[in-house]
């Protein structure tokens, strides 16, 4: 049973670390532009009209 | 800037999206069949290949890896050259992921129905398709790097992260489970015995229920809905959460299907654990999701592409929520087992994979043969059909489930159980002719898509390049305070490497320590390993998909313990591989069926398991009878046993055959004292003679010390 203490510590240490990477990213302001990737996959890039389809 | 023009590649989609509905629908055909088997054994046929034990492999393959894996795929190919404004890295790797891929789907067709298979649930492919699948995979690999190298978009879009999740975490998993021993071309053994071989294959089925039903699907998700509902992604930022956190937690989840059973307690809680905190990131992408189409709902009533997006998301939220509700162990113990869980990956399969397919189907046809869709009102249709056979599949099978654990569970108040088995078969029969009837009318969905489809392909002309233009990617010198997240998007190499480590810690952290820690595993000094016919009637056992309705492991409750013995211990299996506990009691526990009935009882109820047993639900299997066992095999068998650990004297190999003859000579002398005439060689003896032998090692031993071996 005592690998579950050494189990606990690998998760819990895992988990911190995850959480920290996690809050330092949002005070950087890693998320910031949040608006552009989504709306951008929205457009189809289809030759514009004018050049030379047809 | 200069903007280049290309094209999309929309014949490799249409050739996966072909493949994607041609084995749906047999798919779900071989669903239907054994589901129909479940309560009129007849339809089995009495033909080996087509009996439950064979064709519930199939079905579970043919659904995974053929329908939802093509539709992944076509979905992927279509998304992603558009997400990087780029084609293929290779036309030529494309097809040959098409083909390779094919190739298996119909080798696995094949060698399943001949029972050829590893028994191990969803890695029952023998271990040369194993390698082409491990092969075709690392193509696949290279043709999405590849793509994303020389995409001409900066940013990767949350999709491609789950994309990349997703090759990455299957290529560990499957690696691991194929870890096997081959002693001839399609046979082997699981390299991990026992208790070790039960935490690595629900390690992996759980996890490909994770990366191969979930996070592909996800992808398509965040791709597909903003698309059908022209409005982004409610949140890019909880999309971002979504996937790490998700990514992370769900390879930590597999042994909740393991509770109860002799795996170490530990092991138990952790999964369990991680069950419970994956509710978040699961609900995260729902809402997600559902919060897409916020003041769009009014689009939702008007169109059958949002509407099947709509439940498979809901389906989605529903099962991810019901995952971690059956990992309570008190859940858990009324669950397992039972048709509660065959309920459970439906939601998930029919309704979240299967609805998103079909999506993605009715999205990507019409606009790749630039046209409209044939008939809208056939999709609603089909819509309403597959929604309606999805609630008569899974309301039946709940029900059927949980009546059926109580009933297990019941004692009268004299202590005495209240029902025998059969009884508690009885009472749920209705349901399973319920269920068939959802499943009929989803199969019938299924058609109605594919004549609207056809119908829609037969209006409209391919578009087998599509032209689109882009600016190129102009390499920039990298700025100093560019932030880490950024960098990881736009290196996918780094992502991959970053992924890899991510599961692979969870994976290795939950593993490695029961290979190691001796005390996980206590020695039974009774134990011994197999007699070679012994060993031979296992194989059999394998080969007819036993395991698909029987366990082997009977749970410490006051219930398995009055109806089959001795509750299971990790050391009775340490000879076991692959391990046969099974996850589904269609029919009886056997892990202590060695000794409970005369071997000429054995012999008649596998000729008519009605004779015995008025009213059991189990196929006929007329054909041990008759076949003659390979006894050309024993030696192979034995030298490869001898590999993985099992201590048979050295040379035992040459002389394994003698002992072999000896002991199946004195089970047909015990057959032939109840007037059954039958050839010492044929199967049903050394099936008999390992039926004999399940559980009988501890029966044998002394109470004293069991007591001291085990402590």
């Amino acid at each position: 049973m005592s690998v579950i203490i050494i189990l606990l510590i690998a998760s819990i240490s895992v988990a911190g670390l995850f959480l920290f990477a996690f809050l330092w990213s949002v005070k950087s302001g890693q998320f910031e532009d949040d608006y552009s990737p989504p709306s951008r996959i929205l457009f189809d890039d289809k030759p514009s009209s004018t050049t030379k389809t047809q | 800037m200069q903007v280049e023009k290309f094209y999309y590649d929309n014949k490799i989609v249409k050739a996966f999206g072909y493949a994607t509905i041609v084995f749906g629908i047999v798919g779900m055909i071989v669903g239907l069949w054994a589901a129909i088997q479940i309560y009129y054994p007849a339809i089995s046929l009495n033909f080996a290949p087509t009996t439950f034990g064979r064709l519930r492999p199939l079905h579970t393959n043919a659904i995974i890896f053929a329908f939802v894996g093509n539709a992944s795929f076509a979905g992927i190919y279509y998304s992603l050259q558009r997400l990087c404004k780029a084609r293929m890295f290779s036309d030529k790797l494309s097809w040959v992921h098409f083909w390779g891929w094919q190739l298996i789907i119909v080798a696995a067709a094949i060698t399943l129905p001949l029972g050829l298979t590893n028994g191990a649930e969803y890695a029952e492919l023998i271990w040369p398709i194993d390698v082409a699948i491990t092969l075709v995979w690392v193509i696949f690999g290279i043709n999405m790097f590849g793509t994303i190298i020389k995409r001409r978009e900066k940013h990767l879009y949350v999709a491609i992260w789950f994309y990349i999740a997703t090759w990455v975490t299957v290529a560990l998993l499957h690696i691991v489970r194929s870890i096997e021993l081959p002693y001839s071309a399609t046979g082997s053994y699981s390299w991990f015995a026992g208790v070790q071989d039960a935490l690595v294959q629900w390690w992996y089925g759980h996890n490909a229920v994770a990366f191969f039903l979930t996070t592909p699907v996800l992808g398509l998700m965040y791709y597909f809905l903003p698309k059908a509902a022209n409005r982004p992604v409610y949140s890019y930022r909880l999309s971002i959460i979504h996937f790490w956190s998700l990514i992370f937690l769900y390879i930590w989840a597999g042994p909740h299907h393991l509770l109860y059973t002799a795996l170490p307690d530990w092991a138990q809680s952790l999964g369990v654990v991680f069950s419970i905190m994956l509710i978040a990131p699961s609900w995260g992408g729902m809402l997600n999701g559902l919060f897409t189409l916020r003041g769009a709902w009014d689009k939702v009533r008007e169109d059958p592409i949002l509407k099947f997006m709509v439940v498979a998301i809901t389906c989605y939220g529903m099962s991810t929520l019901e995952g971690p509700l059956l990992s309570l162990k008190g859940v858990n113990a009324i669950a397992h087992y039972t048709d509660w869980i065959v309920a459970h990956v439906h939601i998930g399969g029919l309704g979240w994979n299967g609805f998103l397919a079909f999506a993605i189907l009715y999205y990507m046809i019409p606009k790749m043969w630039g046209t409209g869709l044939y008939s809208k009102k056939l999709a609603t249709n089909h819509f309403w059909l597959g929604t309606i056979g999805i609630i008569l599949y899974a309301v039946p099978m709940y029900w059927a489930g949980f009546e059926q654990s109580l009933n297990w569970k019941a004692f009268t108040a004299e202590g005495q159980l209240k029902f025998d088995f059969m009884e508690t078969v009885n009472n749920i029969k209705g349901m399973y002719v319920i269920r068939s009837i959802g499943g009929t009318l989803y199969l019938i969905g299924a058609l109605v898509m594919t004549y609207n489809l056809y119908k829609t392909i037969a209006k409209g002309k391919f578009i087998a390049n599509e032209e689109a233009e882009a600016a190129p990617l102009v390499k920039e010198a990298h700025e100093k305070k560019e932030y880490w997240h950024r960098v990881i998007e736009r290196k996918p190499v780094t992502m991959l490497v970053v992924s890899l480590i991510l599961v692979a810690i969870g994976g290795l952290i939950e593993i490695i320590p029961t290979f190691l820690v001796k005390s996980n595993i206590p020695t039974i000094a009774s134990v011994k390993p197999y007699t070679p016919l012994e060993l031979q009637g296992r194989d059999i056992y394998v080969k007819e998909g036993c395991y698909t309705c029987h366990s082997q492991m009977i749970r410490p409750f006051r219930d398995e313990v009055v109806r089959y013995g001795e509750y299971s211990k990790a050391g009775e299996f340490v000879y076991d591989h692959p391990f046969q506990w099974g996850s589904k009691r269609t029919g009886p526990d056997l892990a202590r069926e060695g000794g409970k009935y005369p071997d000429s009882w054995h012999y008649n109820h596998m000729y008519d398991p009605r004779s015995m047993s008025p009213g059991s639900l189990m196929p006929q299997y007329v054909w041990l009878l008759d076949n003659k066992l390979d006894t050309a095999s024993t030696p192979a068998k034995i030298r490869a046993m001898k590999t993985l650990g099992v201590p048979y004297p050295d040379g035992y190999d040459k002389i394994a055959n003698r002992d072999l003859m000896r002991q199946a000579d004195s089970i047909a002398g015990n057959l032939k004292k109840d007037k059954i005439e039958t050839a010492s060689n044929a199967e049903i003896i050394a099936l008999i003679a390992y039926l004999q032998r399940l559980g009988r090692d501890i029966k044998s031993e002394p109470k004293k010390s069991l007591a001291e071996t085990t402590k």
